[in-house]
């Protein structure tokens, strides 16, 4: 299996009465909480704790979007993967993703993620999702009612720019273009970098991934316990679509925190877990439901009960009123996996066999957890979980991993050294 | 006064319900926020004294095809393939709240059609110094009381009618909403200002005191903007959909403004 290193880049230092103050961790959370010359040290930290992740060996580092958001601080991810570009050399470069429906035109993330694969020698996971209620429609003010639309024609557009080699008109029903001819063009031509699909638990996502080969990621904040009827719900569709059971056909996200023993970790992990569950997933309600974001037969297979609760689940503030805050909670739920190297190992196996997904991608840090745990964690998992779990479905063959220029023929890139350009 | 009629006509392809009830002269009514899951005691009192119509607009109970428009003249052409359809060209036409913005745009963009206009307040404008409420921004407890002076007022519009199939209902009440957002993300603004000066209609403007979603000041706004003739009237203890809070009081004001 494909081990992913996930960072939400969370602003670390929302107060302790965070909850009672303020309504809302996203959309109209208050400028006043928000320290440029804090987050000057929390940027810098976060992009090591990448950059180590890719030293200490994951198969890949991953970052995402997110817009007038206290626990992720990456409206422009591509910003980071462009530097990871030039800081890590072998590592796969997940931006998971670019939510299309924002950019205008859609061809910005045609151009932007070429460039990150020019740049990263082929390197790169181009993610595209819809993009949560808070980010599109009341973050960035997108129409409820057409933002899927839009997204789809969006997708549209992005492809054929990656794979039409000559230059041509676009008239869409909300794009028109008269000339779509990007430069620069992606590394990974054959036909274009992996796409995956970051979604809530909507059997049109569903289909749509097995319809155009990418890869469904279910993203959630609340584990594999949670996860499982969405991912049971996945498979079972994938059957019904004659596709076969390859589990690198998905990612899942979960959280881990491994120490030398369970007691240690909870001693470790416990505060940035419950920050985390805590003032980062408290969401005003208010911003939840915007009418036509969901679609009518997701609202329908909701009210009938027939998918469970995958619908919801997608949504974490709707989740947060609802979902535990405290460690013991937290752990018992599945939310995040605690314990020592061993115990890790045997949770991670668990997970990938019982959801059957190959790519899983792991948030290492989380809410305010220091540089310092972090790498401890990380080092940790990678060295003594990882070589417990990457023999997983090694049988399957991952067909939407990144195929890089030989690494023979990459540039070099020179090591960081800024005391010798001061002298 | 005559039964309720339920007529169906077709806009781009897609039904959309017409009511009709009463005697009289014709009068056309555009619902406001949520539209009309159900006949009003309001349209009873309007319908004493004349036909009243009443279709609905794409997306509203009782009509689908708001998927189709995509930008405001899409909205604007089928708001009046509606009013053709459903025999109001000509005639005296009310609209409230998302219903009173394209009330407007009828009697700015085709003039013949609207004979005296009346609007309860409407969409179309924003004030960045008075800014609307969001309407699709809203904790599910605060709806009620954002919608009405009596918040039960809009509960009891939208509450599912004994035999109503639990699965549709609410998708079809949602889809009200989806529909106003269609129109009217995010500000409620649709640029409405550049064409007041274009409706030339005598114009009743009437608005809730207590309106929550929209400030009373833009009653002002739509006086000033309006060309025709127009007079402002603020109805007592009522909230965004006056109609609902004070139904008595809205209809006698409107039927005077026909009469």
């Amino acid at each position: 299996m494909k081990l992913m290193w996930f960072h939400l880049m969370p602003y670390t230092e929302l107060p302790d009465d965070f909850n009672k103050k303020h309504p809302s961790v996203w959309v109209d959370i208050h400028s006043s909480l928000f320290d440029p010359r804090r987050a000057h040290h929390m940027y810098n930290d976060f992009m090591d704790e990448l950059e180590y992740a890719a030293e200490c060996g994951f198969d890949a580092v991953c970052v995402n979007e997110h817009h007038s958001n206290g626990y992720g601080l990456m409206p422009s991810p591509n910003l980071i993967a462009s530097s990871l570009a030039r800081r890590t050399t072998d590592t796969a470069l997940c931006v998971m993703g670019n939510s299309l429906a924002l950019y205008n035109p859609p061809t910005r993330v045609a151009e932007e993620f070429a460039m990150i694969d020019c740049i990263s020698g082929g390197r790169l996971i181009a993610g595209f999702p819809v993009g949560s209620p808070m980010d599109t429609c009341y973050a960035y003010g997108q129409n409820p009612s057409s933002l899927r639309e839009r997204y789809y024609e969006a997708h549209d557009l992005v492809k054929k720019a990656w794979t039409e080699k000559e230059t041509f008109a676009f008239s869409g029903r909300f794009n028109q273009q008269r000339y779509v001819n990007i430069w620069p063009r992606p590394i990974q031509n054959d036909p274009h970098p992996p796409i995956w699909i970051p979604g809530g638990g909507s059997i049109e996502t569903w289909r749509w991934c097995a319809e155009m080969d990418y890869v469904y990621c279910y993203l959630s904040y609340y584990g594999y316990k949670a996860g499982l009827t969405t991912m049971q719900g996945f498979w079972n569709e994938m059957a019904k679509l004659g596709k076969d059971r390859n589990p690198y056909r998905a990612g899942f996200l979960q959280f881990v925190g491994v120490a030398e023993s369970r007691q240690q970790a909870l001693d470790l992990y416990s505060e940035p877990a419950e920050y985390f569950y805590g003032r980062c997933l408290h969401v005003d309600p208010r911003f939840a439901l915007p009418p036509g974001y969901t679609t009518e037969a997701t609202q329908r297979a909701g009210i009938e009960g027939m998918m469970t609760k995958a619908a919801n689940l997608a949504n974490p503030s709707t989740k947060a009123a609802l979902k535990a805050t405290n460690m013991k909670d937290i752990v018992d739920g599945g939310y995040v996996l605690i314990g020592s190297p061993d115990e890790v190992v045997e949770q991670v196996r668990h997970v990938g066999t019982s959801l059957n997904v190959g790519h899983l991608m792991l948030l290492l840090q989380y809410g305010n957890m220091s540089k310092d745990v972090t790498k401890y964690n990380t080092r940790l998992f990678a060295e003594k979980v990882i070589p417990k779990v990457m023999d997983l479905f090694s049988d399957w063959e991952d067909k939407w991993w990144p195929k890089p220029m030989a690494k023979g023929q990459r540039a070099a890139v020179p090591a960081f050294s800024p005391q010798l350009a001061a002298e | 006064m005559s039964e309720l009629k339920t007529s169906t006509v077709e806009v781009n392809g897609f039904p959309c319900r017409v009511w009709t009830k009463g005697n009289g002269p014709t009068l056309g009514f555009l619902a406001g926020l949520g539209g009309l899951p159900r006949w009003l005691p309001f349209l009873d009192r309007l319908a004493e004294q004349r036909t009243v119509i009443a279709p609905s607009l794409p997306g509203y109970p009782g009509a689908t095809g708001h998927t189709e428009l995509d930008t405001h003249l899409d909205w604007v052409l089928a708001v009046r393939q509606l009013i053709d359809k459903s025999g109001l060209a000509g005639a005296d036409l009310l609209g409230a709240s998302v219903g009173g913005a394209f009330a407007a745009e009828m009697a700015a963009i085709f003039p013949a059609h609207v004979r005296k206009l009346c609007l309860i307040a409407p969409f179309g404008l924003f004030d960045d110094k008075e800014p609307a409420a969001d309407p699709w921004a809203q904790r599910r407890d605060n709806l009620p009381g954002l919608m009405c002076a009596d918040g039960a007022k809009w509960t009891a519009l939208v509450a599912p009618p004994d035999g109503a199939n639990s699965v549709e209902w609410p998708i079809e009440m949602t889809r009200a909403s989806e529909a106003a957002a269609r129109a009217f993300w995010p500000l409620g603004n649709t640029r409405l200002q550049k064409r007041l000066g274009l409706i030339a209609a005598p114009t009743l403007i009437l608005w809730g005191e207590r309106d929550a979603v929209l400030p009373p000041a833009y009653a002002k706004k739509f006086a000033a903007g309006i060309n025709g003739s127009t007079k402002v009237q603020t109805v007592a203890d009522a909230g965004h959909l006056a109609y609902l809070d004070q139904p008595d009081a809205v209809a006698r004001a409107v039927l005077a403004h026909f009469a």
